[in-house]
């Protein structure tokens, strides 16, 4: 009986969702307040129904409830717990209820931290809300059911997919949806401020924290992700240009360019069409997304039985939202270039430069991603671009970034003053060159590394400087507003992470090899012992396990027991084995035995020497604590506080942060 | 005109998506090209389900054609498949071979013992080494092999009423008619 109570919840909260999409629209469009305090209460109701619906299937999960098809599909009576729950993200129906689910509470945080808007706008706002969760609850209900029965109910079912049996697979989905869907209130305060046109620089400032927040959610998620794929994949790569991995890398560099954008727009009314447009763009692709890996348009392989209805589904509903509001931003985006006028050099140039930079990345992105789409139509057969496309582009539009991006905060918004900007580069330039000829001793010469180490170098001692003068000119207590350290904290990690890509690229030692126990193999500077590999269990597989210790000049470092475990539906997965450090990270993957008869004996076994490779994520951690440090920047929330005072203390930002 | 642009951009991308929609439906997805597909079927030697000292080769088999349907009791869609397979499988005119894969036999023959048993003959690949070599995704999935071990249809996923009736038995019929010369 529960599950149907699930599916009721979904078609209760439809309702609910129609009510506030549609009913507070009408209200600001005539001026009815009683429509428009439809709202509120009507997103509540729709958050109670989606989390009902969402606890009755984590319920039925924990309850072996096999009676549910999904249930039935994607755990079984062995899987622990926590993957159990894990598993209720784990499939196609399931990660849309969590989508849903995501986009509610999203909107229930917007209802309750959006009282001191105005309330025409702020109606708006939550009305397009309640129209993007319209689409999804309707394609939960009328393509995806979770709740779907399976009779006569199986005694047991089949299992989670082993790929996702992993801790950092489990918060993953999670984590990156809460990105994704963030996207949404940039994207719902774009559409109101297009329906009311009159407030056009004020909602900007409202929406910034909330765009920060969803973009280092997606930060974390993506993080997390390439953490998993290198950790679980057993190749010791960390990011694959997947379709998959795509669809979120796109949202996250048009994000990026939003932050910028809004900087721009809030702090000088200049750029506001480039930033509605961002808005737009961030949430569409959040959207093209879930269709691109929803869809099974381009992963046709692996969509086992994805259903056409469902793609049809997702693309008018794309059309629609997307269609809907480039149409009208058509019609209503700002006609004249507002904003105050700004030279050549001046910190909106850098911006402008920088935004451009990641949306070009986006589109080259999107490009290679749909190629394999693209051959179809114009009969070229299956064809698809990989790794050398994006490897080679992607570092390419990034260099001006990364180069320009230690003078943007030394530049003023307008016009800068070139002396201040040829001392950085003096600075900096220098330290980096001399960094880099020391670091060529060191890495044999290798161009990659050395410019690794130059980037790292040129990116903090960029930062350093401006913190250094911040520290000097403004007095103390003000030198560091949450804003400016977020910005500080981002930038730091941008070099962190490009000198960690650099030099693990540069500098990482792999070997392929096959080694019977005893064996020893010599590998950036470490020992590996092979001593064999034995059988072990665990709830719900087994496993060859290899045992290998490493030692450095006859000093122990650790041991390691990669696996290669059989799950008890047969499903073969690797689990490697990293002993991670700061410095550096010993990978052992686990191949196959030389003779299948006889795990005792040699194994073909994959090692790994990734210096640097941690810097990646670490990177990646610190562009995240610097989104959510900005957005908790007290400026934001004083600006809340009624609409008069937003005009007079505008002035007085400017003033400040001039 | 200018901010007209990216709705028209989309509007091409939309075509686009729509376009794969459509070349997807007309490309079946489940028709993954099997490189076994007009090949000899791999060798194998399998011990007998309810006979497990027996053994029954590919040699063995050559001369009739049969259905290889690869099950398990673990198999959830299996549970789907099998009443096609109890009012089909007389009806196909070939012999229908069960290919219990990755499964412990008293578990198979438990189940079979519930559900009916539709096959003529039941052979055990519990280790599931022989499946690579057919080159099995997972159960269910259906081989049709003809009387010179040739596979000539492949199933990947539960044979459906409509699936038999518009895929297997014109299948089985076009073998059966090039058998007459």
């Amino acid at each position: 009986m529960t599950p149907e109570l699930g599916q009721l919840a979904l078609i209760l909260a439809l309702l609910l969702a129609l009510a506030q999409g549609i009913l507070p629209l009408l209200g600001a469009w005539r001026g009815n307040r009683a429509l428009m305090a439809v709202a509120r209460p009507a997103a509540a109701g729709q958050a109670v129904f989606v989390a009902m619906a969402f606890g009755i299937l984590v319920w039925a999960f924990v309850r072996f409830d096999f009676s549910v098809q999904y249930v039935a599909d994607n755990s079984n009576l062995a899987l622990p717990w926590y993957y159990r729950i894990a598993a209720v993200w784990g499939a196609h129906e399931g990660s849309l209820l969590l989508w849903i689910f995501i986009l509610n509470v999203w909107t229930v945080a917007l209802a309750a931290f959006s009282q001191k808007l105005p309330e025409v706008f702020a109606s708006r706002v939550l009305a397009v809300m309640g129209l993007i969760a319209v689409g999804f609850l309707a394609f939960i209900i009328f393509t995806s059911n979770p709740f779907g029965r399976l009779l006569p109910m199986p005694g047991d079912g089949a299992d989670l997919n082993p790929v996702l049996q992993d801790p950092g697979m489990t918060f993953h989905p999670p984590v990156l949806y809460t990105g994704y869907v963030g996207f949404s209130v940039a994207f719902a305060f774009a559409i109101a401020g297009l329906l009311g046109g009159e407030l056009e620089q004020a909602w900007v400032r409202w929406a910034r924290p909330w765009t920060n927040i969803a973009w280092a959610f997606l930060t974390c998620g993506i993080v997390a992700g390439s953490w998993w794929a290198y950790a679980e994949l057993g190749w010791g790569g960390w990011w694959f240009w997947d379709p998959v991995e795509n669809a979120s890398f796109m949202p996250w560099l048009v994000g990026l360019g939003l932050i910028h954008a809004q900087a721009i727009t809030e702090k000088r009314g200049s750029l506001r069409a480039w930033t509605i447009l961002l808005s737009i763009f961030a949430f569409s692709l959040s959207l093209l997304g879930t269709f691109l890996v929803r869809s099974g348009v381009l992963t046709s392989v692996h969509a086992f039985a994805s259903d056409p209805r469902r793609g049809i589904f997702i693309l008018a509903f794309l059309t629609i939202v997307v269609g809907g509001s480039l149409l009208l931003y058509a019609l209503r985006a700002p006609k004249v270039a507002g904003g105050k006028p700004f030279k050549v050099v001046s910190r909106e140039t850098v911006l402008l430069i920088g935004n451009l930079m990641f949306a070009v990345a986006a589109a080259m992105v999107l490009l290679g991603t749909l190629f394999p789409l693209i051959g179809d139509a114009l009969n070229l057969g299956r064809v698809s671009v990989g790794p050398p496309y994006f490897g080679f582009l992607f570092p390419l539009l990034m260099l001006p970034a990364v180069l320009l991006l230690p003078f943007g905060p030394f530049l003023r918004w307008g016009k800068g003053d070139t002396p201040a900007l040829k001392q950085v580069l003096l600075r900096a330039g220098i330290a980096a060159a001399a960094c880099a000829i020391v670091a060529a001793f060191f890495v044999d010469g290798q161009l990659k590394a050395i410019a690794g180490v130059a980037s790292l170098v040129w990116l903090s001692v960029g930062v350093l400087l401006y913190a250094i003068k911040r520290w000097r000119e403004v007095p103390r207590g003000r030198r560091y507003p949450a804003e400016m350290a977020g910005m500080l904290l981002a930038h730091l990690g941008v070099g962190v992470f490009v000198a960690g890509v650099l030099l693990s690229e540069s500098l990482s030692v792999t070997s392929d090899v096959r080694m019977a126990p005893g064996q020893t193999q010599h590998i950036g500077g470490y020992d590996f012992l092979f001593q064999g590999a034995h059988r072990t269990t665990g709830p719900n597989w087994r496993a060859d396990q290899g045992v290998i210790t490493v030692t450095r000049d006859s000093k122990a470092v650790a041991v390691m027991h990669p696996q290669k475990r059989t799950y008890l539906r047969g499903q073969v997965q690797t689990e490697s084995a990293v002993d991670a450090g700061i410095f550096r990270d010993l990978y052992v993957a686990l191949g196959e035995p030389m003779d299948a008869n006889d795990i005792e004996g040699a194994w073909s076994l994959r090692l790994y020497y990734k210096p640097f490779i941690r810097w990646i994520w670490g990177g990646g951690l610190l562009m995240m604590l610097g989104g959510f440090v900005c957005a908790g920047d007290k400026r934001f929330r004083i600006k809340r506080a009624a609409k008069t005072e937003t005009a007079a203390a505008g002035l007085q930002v400017e003033e400040t942060h001039a | 005109m200018n901010r007209l642009l990216p709705f028209f951009g989309f509007m091409l991308l939309v075509l686009l998506f729509g376009f794969g929609i459509w070349w997807n439906t007309q490309h079946d997805q489940n028709a993954i090209p099997s490189p076994l597909l007009d090949k000899p079927a791999p060798s194998f030697n399998l011990p007998k389900l309810y006979e497990p000292t027996q053994t029954v080769s590919k040699a063995d088999l050559l001369g009739q054609p049969y259905l290889l349907n690869v099950f398990a009791s673990w198999c959830v869609e299996c549970g789907v498949e099998h009443p096609v397979l109890e009012a089909e499988g007389p009806t196909l005119g070939v012999q229908l071979v069960g290919y219990n894969y990755k499964d412990a036999p008293a578990d198979a023959k438990r189940w079979l013992a519930e559900h009916g048993n539709p096959y003529n003959l039941l052979i055990s690949d519990e280790p599931g080494n022989t499946a690579i070599d057919f080159g099995v995704y997972g159960a269910p999935e259906s081989f049709l092999i003809d009387a010179r071990g040739v596979i000539r249809y492949k199933h990947i996923g539960p044979l459906t009423p409509d699936v038999v009736a518009k895929e297997l038995k014109p299948a089985i019929a076009a073998m059966a008619h090039e058998g007459q010369p």
